[in-house]
């Protein structure tokens, strides 16, 4: 009965946030288009997109070989494994043994690698640019969220999310200066991760500014439809993964009720539109920065990721 | 200014080409009237004008532009729409005419070069254009362009058209500036059949062109910022573009006021109400605009953006004679409406904005120093508006020539025809200020990053249906 319940409750989880992904695309948007005055599309209207793309038929580019159709399926596996491992609504799930932090990252990198590789697969010069773009900002990327990891495995003493959820919530954890900085970083390699304003323009239609709309150019169809879902759900885990690891409160513990699942659900979805909004806003008041910017501010959540570290080497109080 | 025209032989040319090449004139139109070449040249210290004409002889004339490089591209146009060679040109490859086979585009040699070519369709809804870049990963080596994809023929159309056709036709050149071709249509016209417009019909005409400098311009700094991400400005400046195209149509019944201007005076006169919608329209962008430019000025991320990007050196923009903000923001202090100067800007005073950086920003600011300026203008115009009748009857006046220059948003509009004997338009010659904007424009992206291109571009705004005509 408890395994039906555990195998119950982590579907509940892989489906909610595949469900939800397109609905936090469509809230930004939406809190974007109010901020700038504008109506905006309807909440929904990513999911009717992606209908569209899903019924509409795929043109392949001539050289494209057997990756370039492949690929889209395994970056939107890929995107959903690691967006189910993060604890959402309820900690101690089936499978949060395998919620660690590093192989989210590294799941998520293997994604990336195979999207680079797709970009350049059918030869055209704007996907070899967003290629290159795109390698160029995770690999500074990576290691400041790499080191942002280091800091809050140290100060909670694991890298399982679920065992880092519970610390965070206990309070035992204080008010720490490193975790505030771990926080900084962890933002700004999210807007770095998802190409948001100010490193990528989601919305642009300017071809030579692109980074990850110019790797995915050629896609068409099916495809596109699964290659916007990931980026929908890369979306959905950095937002989970900043509540989960910053607004822990809420979440469910590992027991079989259903008021703290109800509550927890609730929570989630509150905090899924406040850091939503918050990003629009963010978004809305800021300029992209050059390409050649970008690794200043990738640097910097580096540095600051480092700077924690250390504090928190010199002082376990920091 | 003095107008004078002059069929010169080869010494006559070829000292205007030396003239042009020493910098002591600058290049306002090269054409074609077959079987002569007509060039338009501007003396700036004493603001006279001259047309010279150059009867060819075997169909070829002299080349301009090997010495003056800004001639290239017309020379080009020239040999595609009337088969007029220039004898010793370094470029003869087709420009406005798109035959059949390759085109050899510019070399540009080295191991680590690539090439990226854009358009002409494009990702956005913007007009068609192909680029040809160069780069060396992320920088810009060169950047050639390829235009003529709306050529339309419209100089074509126009020969043996009766008057209000073709009025019609130059009205259609480019829409954005469509006020601006039909003002200097009709005043090439009215010098062609020497009559003038009524008072009344002046000050309307130079209250459309102001209000359509309004509306690009707010168009123009929205999607600069939009093209930096900045969509915010965008949004809010869309808003003031909105208000003044709905202005113009209760004023003239027409957002773009196409049609309204016609020789001999205007077609319509403006609504009853026009002048208070006007002083409601200057209230609310007077009350709105400040705080818009302060946010362009104190977004630091935007400004990082816009600041040293796309550098348009001094020297070539008075090499082109680029008009409009592409060369007051380059140190060119030129502007159409002061010289050669036509009705009734010679009545209003007004300020030519001038600035020397030359960059993306520089050209932001004229635009919005110009905005302030143009709220002036339309104040002054209708605070004195002229009474009386809105047109002059058109007479047969027999053959005539004309040439005018108005001052569109983006720059100087050159507009000269020839009457025949009946009053209709023999042949008919419009030149847009992009036609020596674009070169500077593959100037402006040296040393620039590939990412850096779309808001050079934004930032000139050039017509592609102006130059293709």
């Amino acid at each position: 009965m408890a395994v039906i319940y555990d195998f119950a409750l982590q579907g509940a989880q892989m489906l909610l946030v595949l469900l939800l992904a397109p609905l936090l695309t469509g809230f930004v948007r939406k809190v974007k288009a109010r901020l700038l005055s504008r109506k905006g599309p309807p909440l929904l209207q990513p999911y009717r997109d992606l209908l569209r793309l899903m019924r509409k038929d795929v043109v392949l580019a001539d050289n494209a070989s057997w990756l370039f159709r492949v690929i889209p399926y395994l970056v939107f596996a890929a995107t959903w494994v690691a967006a189910s491992l993060v604890p959402t609504f309820r900690s101690g799930l089936m499978f949060s043994w395998t919620a660690d932090l590093i192989a989210i990252i590294a799941v998520l990198g293997s994604a990336r690698f195979f999207l680079a590789l797709a970009g350049m697969d059918a030869g055209t010069s704007f996907g070899g640019i967003g290629s290159s773009r795109e390698v160029m900002i995770s690999s500074l990327a990576e290691p400041a969220m790499l080191m942002i990891v280091f800091v809050i495995a140290l100060i909670a003493g694991s890298t399982q999310l679920s065992t880092m959820a519970a610390f965070m919530n206990s309070a035992e954890v204080g008010l720490r200066v490193s975790l505030g900085l771990a926080l900084i970083a962890l933002t700004i390699v999210a807007i770095a991760e998802n190409a948001r304003i100010p490193v990528d323009n989601p919305a642009t239609h300017l071809e030579l500014t692109m980074v990850h709309e110019a790797m995915v150019l050629e896609y068409s169809g099916r495809h596109l439809a699964l290659i916007e879902l990931a980026a929908a759900l890369k979306l959905l885990l950095y937002v989970s993964l900043i509540a989960c690891l910053f607004a822990p409160w809420g979440i469910a513990p590992a027991v079989v009720a259903p008021i703290p699942i109800f509550i927890g659900v609730a929570a989630y979805i509150g905090k899924l539109a406040v850091l939503g909004a918050l990003l629009a806003v963010f978004e809305t008041v800021i300029a992209k920065m050059r390409v050649f910017r970008v690794p200043e501010f990738l640097g910097a959540a580096l540095m600051l990721a480092l700077l924690a570290t250390l504090l928190r080497f010199v002082s376990g109080s920091f | 200014m003095t107008l004078s025209h002059e069929t010169v032989n080869v010494d006559g040319w070829l000292e205007a080409v030396d003239r042009l090449a020493n910098g002591s004139l600058t290049l306002l139109g090269l054409w074609a009237d077959p079987p002569g070449v007509k060039m338009a040249t501007l003396d700036e210290a004493i603001g006279d004008i001259s047309i010279i004409t150059y009867i060819t002889r075997h169909n070829q004339y002299p080349t301009v532009g090997v010495k003056h490089p800004p001639a290239i591209r017309l020379e080009r146009a020239i040999r595609d729409l009337h088969k007029l060679d220039a004898i010793g040109a370094s470029d003869t490859r087709p420009w406005l005419k798109h035959p059949d086979g390759v085109y050899e585009f510019l070399a540009a040699e080295g191991e680590a070069l690539h090439q990226i070519s854009v358009g002409p369709v494009h990702a956005g809804i913007i007009e068609p254009g192909h680029f040809r870049f160069t780069a060396n990963g992320e920088f810009l080596v060169r950047l050639e362009q390829r235009l003529g994809y709306v050529h339309k023929g419209i100089e074509a159309m126009m020969a043996d058209a009766p008057l209000d056709k073709a009025t019609k036709l130059a009205a259609r050149t480019s829409g954005d500036s469509t006020v601006a071709y039909g003002f200097a249509f009709a005043l090439a016209a009215e010098m062609a059949l020497k009559i003038a417009a009524p008072p009344r019909a002046i000050y309307l005409r130079a209250l459309m062109a102001e209000l359509e400098r309004l509306a690009n311009h707010f168009g123009d700094i929205g999607a600069i910022c939009n093209d930096a991400s900045f969509s915010l400005m965008h949004a809010q400046c869309g808003i003031l573009r909105e208000l003044t195209l709905r202005a113009a149509e209760a004023c003239f019944g027409h957002r773009l006021m196409m049609d309204l201007i016609v020789p001999g005076g205007v077609a319509r006169d403006i609504a009853g109400d026009g002048a208070t919608q006007l002083r409601t329209l200057l209230t609310e962008v007077r009350r709105v605009f400040p705080h818009l430019t302060a946010l362009y000025d104190n977004t630091a991320s935007l400004q990082d953006r816009t600041v040293t990007t796309g550098i348009v050196k001094p020297e070539y923009a008075r090499q082109f004679g680029a008009g409009g903000y592409v060369g007051r923001a380059s140190g060119r202090d030129f502007d159409a409406r002061r010289q050669p100067g036509y009705a009734p800007y010679d009545r209003l005073t007004f300020d030519v904005p001038l600035l020397t950086a030359g960059d993306v920003n520089a050209r932001v600011w004229i635009r919005i120093r110009e905005v302030e300026q143009s709220l002036g203008l339309i104040e002054q115009i209708i605070g004195s508006l002229p009474d009386g009748a809105i047109e002059t009857e058109l007479q047969a006046a027999g053959a005539g020539e004309g040439f005018a220059m108005t001052e569109a948003f983006r720059g100087d509009v050159l507009v000269w025809l020839r009457l025949d004997d009946n009053g209709r338009v023999a042949r008919c010659h419009l030149r847009d200020a992009s036609w020596f904007q674009w070169p500077l424009l593959e100037t402006a992206v040296e040393g620039n990053i590939v990412a850096d291109f779309p808001l050079c571009n934004k930032s000139f705004n050039c017509s592609y249906a102006g130059h293709d005509a």
